[in-house]
């Protein structure tokens, strides 16, 4: 059985540097641009890529970012650290969104993908459909030393996967979190740590709330309970900050709904979906 | 279950037996006021010892807060108290000492720990 889901690659500048990024896409309709989470790719979204109810309406696309997944990191990549940032990690998405010409794109992130798009809606808004944070927070405070995930005497893929495995709800089926455990045991060394830096570290956004116009830029919150990197009151503190932020927290779900547990994670987001819908109608 | 338990349980699994063949370490795993000390040799927890001790020698100690073990050890934990993590990170597990048997070996200690959760706990 083949699936619906098509991937190729991507020739374009970032930031004036030439980048090979892999895509993929399924579905018809309203584009919908969807970012994994730090160390990962976009397997991340199978299910939904997958899943007919969605795609029947929506154009749904995903993409690796630089130096994950099959998009290979820039030339000279063996010279420098990687160390996403918040205008980088905009750069790209902006820059993929334009190169395949979307009008309106809805922007759905997970994790680092839901705090870009908080930048994306306060300084891309009108370009945009609307965006839709998953595991959204303006901020995080470190909880642990990061540094473990990039040495050489520990396995980064299994340090990787460890300091995550428990921010999945326990009631997720073993196989779909096994399943997401695999992709950060596969990301390149020290790319885990390299995103941190934007999740951890240089990506506070706390003072970009104020210039999102959720009337020009809806913004919808979907956050599982079970995520204590991106705690539900973190969202709620970001949705208190954003007038006419909708936020929702996911009983039986975590830091990975998406993957985790696509079934439960489905009915959560058929509604925002809905939503979408009705306004373009 | 108590942490007694754990050679049997973790001895006889053959995945942690593949998480921790590289591990060895001797690990002060404290909760309230009880302790036990586990010695661990490739993977294979060779001996537990239950506390008080009086002058105990370990690469890395985790303390936990009794409360929140307890949450821990129940079959469908609430969010929060569900991983060896989360209670880092909200302040119910404190780790001493080396940190590198730990942080090497992640998945291992997770597995093991979780398998203490059943009709006992």
């Amino acid at each position: 059985m083949m699936e619906d889901i098509i991937g190729r690659y991507m020739r374009l500048e970032l930031d004036g540097v030439p980048h090979r990024i892999y895509v993929e896409e399924a579905g018809q309709g309203i584009p919908l641009l969807c970012l994994h989470t730090a160390g990962s790719d976009t397997r991340q979204w199978r299910g939904l890529l997958n899943d007919p109810a969605v795609t029947r309406h929506f154009r749904c696309i995903a993409f690796d970012l630089p130096w994950h997944g099959k998009s290979s990191p820039p030339e000279g990549w063996w010279r420098e650290e990687y160390k996403l940032t918040t205008a980088a990690y905009a750069g790209a998405v902006m820059g993929v969104s334009r190169a395949l010409g979307l009008e309106k794109p809805l922007v759905m992130g997970c994790s680092i993908g839901g705090r870009i798009v908080l930048e994306l809606a306060a300084a891309h808004g009108a370009e945009l459909g609307g965006v839709i944070g998953l595991q959204s927070s303006a901020h995080v405070t470190p909880y642990y030393d990061v540094s473990w995930t990039h040495r050489a005497d520990v396995h980064g893929g299994e340090a990787c996967a460890g300091v995550v495995s428990g921010l999945m709800a326990p009631q997720s089926p073993e196989a779909e979190r096994w399943e997401t455990l695999w992709h950060y045991m596969q990301g390149g060394p020290g790319v885990f740590r390299g995103d941190l830096h934007f999740y951890k570290e240089e990506g506070d956004l706390r003072g970009r709330l104020a210039s999102i116009d959720t009337a020009q830029c809806p913004v919808w919150l979907l956050t599982g309970e079970y995520d204590y990197s991106c705690t539900p009151e973190a969202t709620m503190e970001v949705a208190a900050a954003v007038p006419g932020a909708k936020a929702t927290i996911m009983e039986k779900l975590g830091h990975f709904p998406m993957s985790e547990h696509y079934a439960r994670f489905a009915a959560a987001l058929a509604p925002v979906l809905s939503e979408v819908r009705a306004a373009r109608r | 279950m108590t942490p007694l338990d754990l050679p049997a349980r973790v001895n006889a699994d053959p995945v942690l037996r593949r998480w921790g063949r590289d591990l060895s370490a001797d690990v002060l795993l404290e909760v309230g006021g009880q302790s036990w000390l586990l010695a661990i040799v490739k993977g294979v927890i060779t001996q537990v010892r239950q506390g008080p001790f009086l002058m105990p020698r370990w690469d890395v100690a985790l303390r936990a807060d009794a409360e929140a073990w307890a949450d821990y050890l129940r079959p469908e934990p609430p969010p929060g108290r569900h991983d060896l993590f989360a209670l880092i990170r909200f302040g119910k597990l404190k780790l001493e000492g080396n940190p590198h048997p730990f942080m090497s070996h992640i998945l291992w200690f997770k597995g093991a720990l979780a398998t203490l959760r059943g009709a006992a706990a």
